[in-house]
């Protein structure tokens, strides 16, 4: 199976560990990755909350490109660019005027017509079935709490990707490979997101209470499909135990870390020793 | 853009009149304690009319975009929207909460960035806004806190000294000139 591959800047920067993980994995899987040629980024928070055309534009310009090569479908392991890609799409499929509006400003004709998925929905389409086949390490000592954030499953109405309150995907993979997931109460709440640098405080606090409730719940670990939440649940967890006093010691791994690591990968080849809180394993 | 409720809606691809104030986007907001105003109550500006008051309140830079408000809202009125509307239009109309600055600076200084190498280039974009937060509110704390984290992302191969850039800037720079005709460059940049 081939698809198109969208990294976006964070798998291309410090989150280039993710990118190892998402290669390696989707690679013993025999997933071919084609990276978009030349893409740019999606314009994340700061392009939606300064100017909404640029909002769209700049996603647009990546569609553009995707349609122009020949890929209809493209993994974007991001949630903050797919859900992106996936609002600019509709907003210029469902629209003629936006549409023609896009194209000039991207330079490139572009109708909205790639299907945009998250790495959770690549593996769903591997399949469950042929993934629980592969497993040669089952993942008996992982007790999970699968943490989807925000963008993963909002806006519903345009990424109709699972259940917006209640998501269970992550889990069922988790299962598949001979892991626990643990029930939780903060699946969905959100992490502080792209906060990190200019209102860390509230990036520790939501941060602090997601990982106290999985703790809560019984998990040793926190899995996450996303750049941000790693970044603020893994990176910045010396600092929230620094503000609240608290020893949280809490793996976190990006859900191909867990794939790979079942599919017998090793940990160097995944990037799971360049997480901050180190493994326990 | 003038900042008008016409504005707001037509950015937030909403109607502010559906909401009847139930707070129910408020209760899910997980930065409502830290608002200097809830969100149903940003709503209930923008509903009266006052949305140069709604400009003006800090809420709009804390938010966090999660979209909780809006998945939740029995009216499926676009609070996640509204708050992006506000804040264009505070920029476009150049107006700033004054103790949130940094994030106005941080989400500016990250565009830029994109302008000039179509790819987010991380420590061009530390040093942009260390620098110009720090010529904002001089706090020598701020500017140092977090320069512990660079050796520990060099262990990781985390740090790119220098990053990638798009073959293609030309067209980047014009995408953006394109969107922002009513912003100034200036005003973008600064």
């Amino acid at each position: 199976m081939q698809i198109g591959y969208y990294p976006g800047c964070a798998l291309h920067g410090s989150s280039n560990d993710y990118e190892m993980s998402v290669r390696a994995c989707l690679d013993r899987l025999g997933v071919e990755l084609r990276e978009l040629d030349d893409w740019t980024c999606c314009g994340a928070t700061a392009a939606h909350s300064i100017n909404e055309k640029l909002a769209t534009a700049l996603p647009a310009r990546n569609l553009a490109i995707a349609e122009r090569d020949g890929l209809d479908r493209m993994l974007a392991p991001c949630p903050m660019c797919s859900m992106e890609l996936i609002k600019a799409g509709q907003a210029i499929g469902n629209d003629a005027c936006v549409r023609k509006e896009m194209s000039e400003i991207v330079e490139l004709e572009v109708t909205g017509r790639t299907q945009v998925l998250n790495l959770i929905q690549v593996f769903q389409q591997v399949g469950v079935e042929r993934l629980k086949e592969a497993v040669v390490r089952p993942l008996t000592e992982i007790k999970a709490a699968c943490y989807y954030g925000c963008l993963l499953v909002r806006p519903p109405e345009a990424l109709r990707f699972d259940d917006c309150e209640q998501p269970t995907s992550m889990e069922t993979i988790v299962e598949a490979l001979g892991g626990t997931a643990v029930d939780w109460n903060y699946k969905t709440e959100c992490c502080g997101a792209g906060m990190t640098m200019c209102n860390e405080d509230t990036v520790l606090e939501l941060s602090h209470r997601i990982l106290s409730n999985a703790a809560a719940h019984g998990a040793n670990c926190v899995v996450v499909a996303c750049p941000m939440c790693h970044v603020n649940l893994d990176m910045k967890q010396a600092d929230i135990d620094r503000r609240y006093g608290v020893r949280h010691e809490t793996m976190v791994y990006y859900l191909s870390d867990l794939v790979g690591l079942a599919l017998g990968i090793d940990e160097g080849a995944l990037g799971i020793d360049r997480h901050y809180v180190a493994t326990k394993r | 853009m003038k900042p008008t409720v016409e504005a707001v809606e037509e950015l937030a691809h909403t109607d502010v009149g559906d909401c009847y104030q139930c707070g129910k986007c408020s209760a899910g907001c997980p930065v409502a304690d830290r608002m200097d105003i809830l969100p149903n109550q940003i709503v209930r500006l923008v509903q009266m009319g006052l949305v140069d008051k709604a400009m003006r309140k800090e809420a709009i830079w804390l938010c966090v975009s999660c979209q909780t408000c809006a998945t939740r809202c029995p009216k499926s009125v676009n609070c996640t929207g509204v708050m992006d509307a506000l804040r264009q239009l505070s920029i476009e109309n150049a107006i700033e909460a004054p103790a949130i600055r940094r994030t106005v600076v941080f989400q500016k200084a990250f565009l830029n960035n994109i302008r000039r190498n179509g790819r987010l280039n991380e420590l061009e974009l530390v040093g942009v806004f260390k620098t110009m937060a720090f010529l904002k509110d001089i706090s020598v704390p701020f500017l140092f806190k977090d320069s512990l984290l660079a050796p520990k992302m060099m262990r990781r191969h985390k740090f790119h000294l220098v990053g990638e850039k798009v073959r293609d800037r030309g067209v980047v720079d014009r995408i953006f000139a394109r969107c922002l005709a009513e912003l100034s460059e200036v005003e973008a940049v600064r």
